[in-house]
């Protein structure tokens, strides 16, 4: 493994019994950068950071990881001991790394102060999850590997959990993010993997993988109706809500043109790329097909 | 060793002590159950007979301390073990540079520390409730031992912890702590015909060697006692580490 990456699969397939969870996936996890890794329910997300952490042997291929000490794991759907404070489950896990964080500093950084003494069996969803975020930086990780870190998070805890993972990759961390909220990869990746059916089917930064998919977003007010939209050439799909239409269309201009046509009294028009939701819709639906 | 790995071992063993005082669920019967039977049995209904006995006294004492033993190490690790593989806890470790062995030694502090303060309750009401015929050099012997003696029940524990799951595993440990309680001839004398089958109990072993260390007549040797103890130990602790590395 180069320098230039701290975990990587290399050609990995792994089956469990008749099930294929990974079918020669390639991944590599740069220095400094976030990768989100997104795909539908069992494309194999969680397969693939298991085997990149070496909790999982691929039945072939290589899985490689940079020094574990340097490695910082949030997962999902682990309990802690509920009798341990918060504080205290920081600093235990703290003590496993060469030169962590100070546990009055990582409280600071993931806004766990609050709750520090607080045991771990009375913390709301929400709260674990901001103390098993707090656990999982407090080794100074140059990797740090989050599974879903925002599920049972409110609009605050969340963007507060963003902020951190902004600066930890200001500050050189290399995140590795699964997350089923694509506005959070749209928010902070710098990379994006998309997982159907244990395959890489598309790479690179959100913009990129936008670009892929040729649909764009048209809105506007107009007193057209949407099914009778919905069936023209080029249209993917039209809904209304009270005020406005909304259009899913691979040809915009087209169907720009035509609606002016057809409303004269049509405003606030409106044309963007498809976002991140629809390209990864279309992507996984191609790779279903 | 270096510094830093023995501040991470220390530190686990702080928590995971810490961690099973606070749960009264564990703590409540593992440290207060053999003291309340021992004033009850030993002082409260029997304890007229038993001062004319000093031979029968000092027996149900070892009875009972033996009682008290078991159940840190067993339940500790057997239940606790069960639910950590299945609450995700032991893939954590194993993603993160959690000392393995750090896991095994804490719990095995935790068990010994539980078997100190139970030895610190019995020995106190040995001394000052049965007022028992015994010196400070027996008694300390006795707690030696005793503390020590965690650690094989730790070993069955940990064996039954890797195989079932959690919310069965208190009926597996169960399933072998009440016979073994039983059958290992610590509350009462065992009939002829089960005598011979209490070998098989690591708690007889362990009684024998406590009645030894009180000046009491015992059977078979420290050695050989000592030997299977040490024996099967190493045995299911080993096994079940490799089960462990394995599965998670």
């Amino acid at each position: 493994m180069n320098n230039n990456c701290l975990a990587e699969l290399r050609g990995v397939s792994k089956r469990f019994g008749k099930t294929v969870a990974l079918d020669g996936l390639d991944l590599q996890v740069r220095p400094g950068e976030l990768l989100a890794v997104l795909g539908p329910n069992g494309a194999g997300k969680t397969t693939a950071i298991s085997t990149l952490l070496g909790l999982q042997r691929p039945d072939s291929g290589v899985a490689r990881l940079c020094d574990r000490r340097q490695v910082g794991v949030m997962l999902q759907e682990v309990d802690l001991a509920p009798e341990l404070r918060v504080r205290e489950h920081i600093d235990l896990v703290a003590s496993y790394y060469p030169a962590p964080l100070p546990v009055a500093e990582v409280m600071d950084l993931t806004h766990t102060s609050a709750i520090a003494h607080r045991p771990y069996g009375k913390l709301s969803g929400g709260q674990k999850r901001q103390a098993q975020f707090a656990m999982a930086i407090c080794g100074r990780p140059k990797l740090l590997f989050l599974d879903e870190p925002t599920v049972g998070l409110d609009v605050q805890a969340r963007q507060l959990l963003w902020d951190t993972l902004t600066e930890l990759v200001r500050a050189g961390t290399a995140i590795v993010l699964t997350t089923h909220y694509l506005e959070e990869a749209e928010a902070l990746a710098d990379r994006v993997a998309v997982l159907a059916k244990g395959r890489l089917i598309a790479s690179g930064t959100v913009g990129e993988i936008r670009a892929v998919v040729g649909r764009k977003r048209i809105s506007c007010a107009s007193t057209l109706a949407a099914g009778e939209v919905a069936s023209w050439p080029g249209v993917d799909s039209a809904d209304r809500d009270r005020r406005q239409l909304h259009i899913t269309a691979r040809n915009a201009e087209d169907v720009v043109r035509r609606l002016l046509a057809a409303d004269r009294q049509l405003e606030e028009l409106e044309v963007r790329r498809a976002g991140l939701a629809e390209a990864f819709t279309e992507l996984t639906q191609e790779a279903a097909s | 060793m270096k510094r830093r790995t023995l501040h991470a071992y220390l530190t686990e063993a702080k928590y995971e002590s810490l961690r099973m005082l606070r749960s009264p669920s564990f703590a409540v019967p593992f440290l207060m159950i053999p003291v309340m039977i021992y004033l009850l049995m030993g002082v409260v209904f029997f304890g007229a007979a038993l001062r004319n006995d000093p031979k029968a006294a000092i027996g149900v004492f070892a009875g009972l301390t033996t009682f008290g033993m078991t159940g840190p190490g067993l339940f500790g690790f057997g239940v606790a073990v069960a639910m950590e593989r299945e609450h995700g806890l032991l893939k954590l470790r194993r993603a993160i540079p959690a000392p393995r062995a750090g896991y095994f030694i804490a719990k095995m502090c935790m068990a010994m520390m539980f078997n100190a303060i139970i030895m610190v309750t019995m020995i106190a009401a040995a001394l000052w409730a049965a007022h028992l015929p015994l010196g400070w050099a027996q008694f300390l012997s006795l707690a030696l031992i005793n503390i020590l003696a965690a650690l094989p029940f730790c070993a069955i524990g940990l064996f039954i912890g890797t195989l079932v799951s959690g919310s069965s595993a208190p009926g597996f440990v169960n399933l072998i702590y009440l016979p073994m309680m039983w059958l290992s001839g610590l509350f009462i004398p065992l009939p002829k015909s089960l005598q011979s089958a209490a070998p098989v109990w690591p708690a007889y072993h362990l009684l024998q060697l406590s009645l030894r260390a009180l000046g009491q007549a015992s059977a078979g040797s420290v050695l050989m006692h000592t030997a299977v103890l040490a024996g099967l130990t190493l045995v299911l602790a080993s096994v079940a580490v490799r089960r462990l590395a394995r599965v998670g």
